[in-house]
């Protein structure tokens, strides 16, 4: 049996809450994620948390523990005094739902609104080759688990919520760097993208985000940093520009692929243009779900005219769908 | 229909956590160590700049790299090695070619960016330390968009470092002929220090081969990055070290120049 030590945990919700005073056991070997676990088994059942692996990789029990944004299953009990307070309070940058978890959501649409791995046209999948050297910058933030520390501890949103529409985040600086350097990466405007719609020019470098990455990812230096010289070779640098257009041999392509409004147009990029998908072809409709008259499905079989749970997506839809019901061309295949 | 465990829509509430900021440990030193350092430097460097002395050792041509390349007309003959072009008004440094370049490049660097940003203007203090301001927009907008410069004043840091080094090689001498001493440990190891910040600079990491996407293309240049990346690594230990050797030459000269102690000889 371990001693007991002096714990505050923010308890509440998105109509308020405060830090209240917990006194825990607590033994050799323990983290803070199992200090939160005793407590729900102990004194507060009902107490919120986040949790999967317990092993640093799946990036959900981000927490602030005494102020600093840290994964609660990787913060020893070793590392503070037997006298100390450990305080333990909700990530604050995001909205919270109750007591340690909060709204990610911001993350995901951020997530949504960076366009994907692009490879060349002509690539079948299957036919990548790559070298490692080339490779292996993109590979350095493949580490990332998405915890979201960085961008729970970013000053720019942190601070100022008013610029969380305009401003991505470290976590997605760092997904657009890997895709920059990818060597099969076909997109030509990431720079561009970078600039105009992810908020890079935000960022004022104080490597906040470097300091609490669980995964060591040297998130300024490896990518923030060489995204904004990234920008400045194509915003900022008449040299490179002259260089560009006299030695014509430069791997960085003309055209970028911005309109007016800075945002990223169609681009085109999937054959469906060329291959003469009829997009507006019938497709057959689903009978639509079995709801009542509350919008939902019933409950259970008794109060249902049918064997069996009712399918969300109506009765005579089967999974995998068939194919020629769907609105889909493979890039490579009518080619 | 599904039931989501978060409410749709609106803009929700974060945590309401009555303290600004619930760290532990002593997050003021690092700022404050910043400031005292930084702000030491630079009243010491004024100070120097507008002396207008004690910069020229005549027996061992000993230059101070605060005075170089010296090209205003109260510049001693000896030590203005590229002519004087400029009037020899008390405003204007000795070295006012070199010096704004110099600030500019020091200015614009990740790492005294990072550094001034935390210390001298809060946003942020420290990591999970409310900002000092209200608003902020970054570097999007004027000034601060011109921190995007920062290469220039690299290339111009380039230029400089050649002619820092020119002032070392020169210095080898005795009134009677080849020799060296101490001063000429000092600007060397100043030359060398000088070089290793000069090169560590991300935007040299950039140019030098952080700008392709195939290095397998360019093996050359895939070594020199590989070379950068590891001095990047140093480069906050390296600014604050130029700092340093940039002081102590430049009170070393001052010293032996004014008279304080002699020039310590190891050959002639």
């Amino acid at each position: 049996m371990g001693a007991k030590r002096h714990f505050r945990v923010w308890r509440g919700d998105e109509t308020g809450g405060d830090l209240q005073d917990y006194q825990v056991e607590v033994n050799e070997g323990e983290v803070v994620l199992d200090i939160i676990h005793r407590l729900q088994a102990t004194e507060t059942p009902d107490l919120a948390c986040r949790w999967n692996c317990k092993a640093g990789k799946c990036g959900s029990c981000s927490m602030e523990i005494n102020g600093m944004p840290r994964l609660g299953c990787m913060t020893r009990m070793s590392t503070f005094e037997e006298s100390e307070t450990v305080t333990v309070t909700p990530l604050r940058t995001f909205p919270v739902i109750r007591d340690l978890v909060t709204d990610v959501n911001f993350n995901y649409q951020k997530a949504r609104e960076t366009p994907a791995f692009a490879p060349p046209e002509d690539l079948a999948p299957g036919e990548y080759r790559m070298q490692q050297v080339d490779v292996e910058r993109s590979q350095e933030f493949r580490k990332c688990i998405e915890c979201f520390l960085c961008q729970n501890v970013c000053h720019v949103v942190r601070d100022h919520e008013e610029n969380k529409k305009a401003f991505s985040g470290p976590r997605y600086f760092i997904r657009a760097a890997e895709l920059d350097m990818h060597p099969l990466d076909a997109k030509t405007d990431r720079k561009d993208y970078a600039q105009a719609s992810m908020g890079l020019g935000y960022c004022n470098i104080t490597k906040c985000c470097t300091e609490v990455c669980p995964e060591h990812i040297t998130i300024t230096d490896n990518a923030i940093i060489p995204m904004k010289e990234r920008v400045v070779d194509r915003r900022y640098d008449p040299i490179v520009w002259l260089g560009r257009k006299i030695f014509r041999r430069d791997q960085l392509s003309e055209g970028d692929g911005l309109g007016m409004s800075g945002l990223p147009q169609a681009d085109g990029h999937g054959a469906e243009h060329k291959s003469g998908v009829n997009w507006h072809r019938e497709v057959p409709a689903p009978q639509v779900a079995p709801v009542g008259d509350d919008g939902k499905l019933p409950i259970s079989e008794i109060t249902f005219d049918r064997a069996g749970g009712p399918s969300p997506f109506g009765d005579d839809v089967t999974f995998p769908l068939p194919p020629e019901g769907l609105n889909y061309a493979h890039p490579d295949r009518d080619k | 229909m599904t039931t989501t465990a978060t409410k749709p829509g609106g803009a929700r509430a974060r945590a309401a956590i009555a303290a600004k900021t619930l760290r532990t440990d002593n997050w003021r030193l690092a700022p404050l160590i910043t400031v005292v350092g930084l702000g030491g430097w630079v009243a010491y460097a004024t100070v120097r700049v507008f002396m207008h002395d004690f910069y020229w050792v005549e027996d061992y041509h000993y230059l101070t790299p605060f005075y170089s390349p010296c090209i205003t007309d109260r510049c001693v003959t000896d030590a203005a090695h590229f002519g004087t072009y400029l009037p020899g008004w008390w405003v204007i440094p000795e070295a006012s070619f070199t010096l704004p370049f110099l600030l500019l490049f020091r200015l614009t660097c990740y790492y005294y960016r990072k550094a001034y940003y935390r210390s001298f203007w809060a946003s942020p203090p420290a990591c999970a330390v409310p900002d000092g301001h209200k608003t902020y927009s970054g570097e999007t907008r004027f000034p601060l968009i011109f921190q995007n410069a920062h290469r220039y004043a690299f290339y111009a840091a380039g230029i400089i470092s050649i002619i820092n080094t020119y002032d070392a090689i020169v210095a080898f001498r005795s009134p009677d002929g080849f020799g060296f001493g101490l001063g000429n440990v000092i600007l060397v190891l100043n030359v060398v220090m000088l070089w290793a910040y000069t090169l560590s600079c991300h935007s040299c990491r950039h140019i030098a081969g952080g700008r392709l996407k195939h290095f397998s293309k360019h093996p050359v240049r895939y070594r020199f990055w590989t070379f950068v990346s590891k001095l990047n690594v140093r480069h906050m230990q390296l600014a604050w070290i130029t700092l340093g050797t940039l002081a102590l030459t430049d009170f070393y000269i001052m010293a032996v120049s004014a008279g304080w102690f002699g020039d310590l000889r190891f050959i002639n």
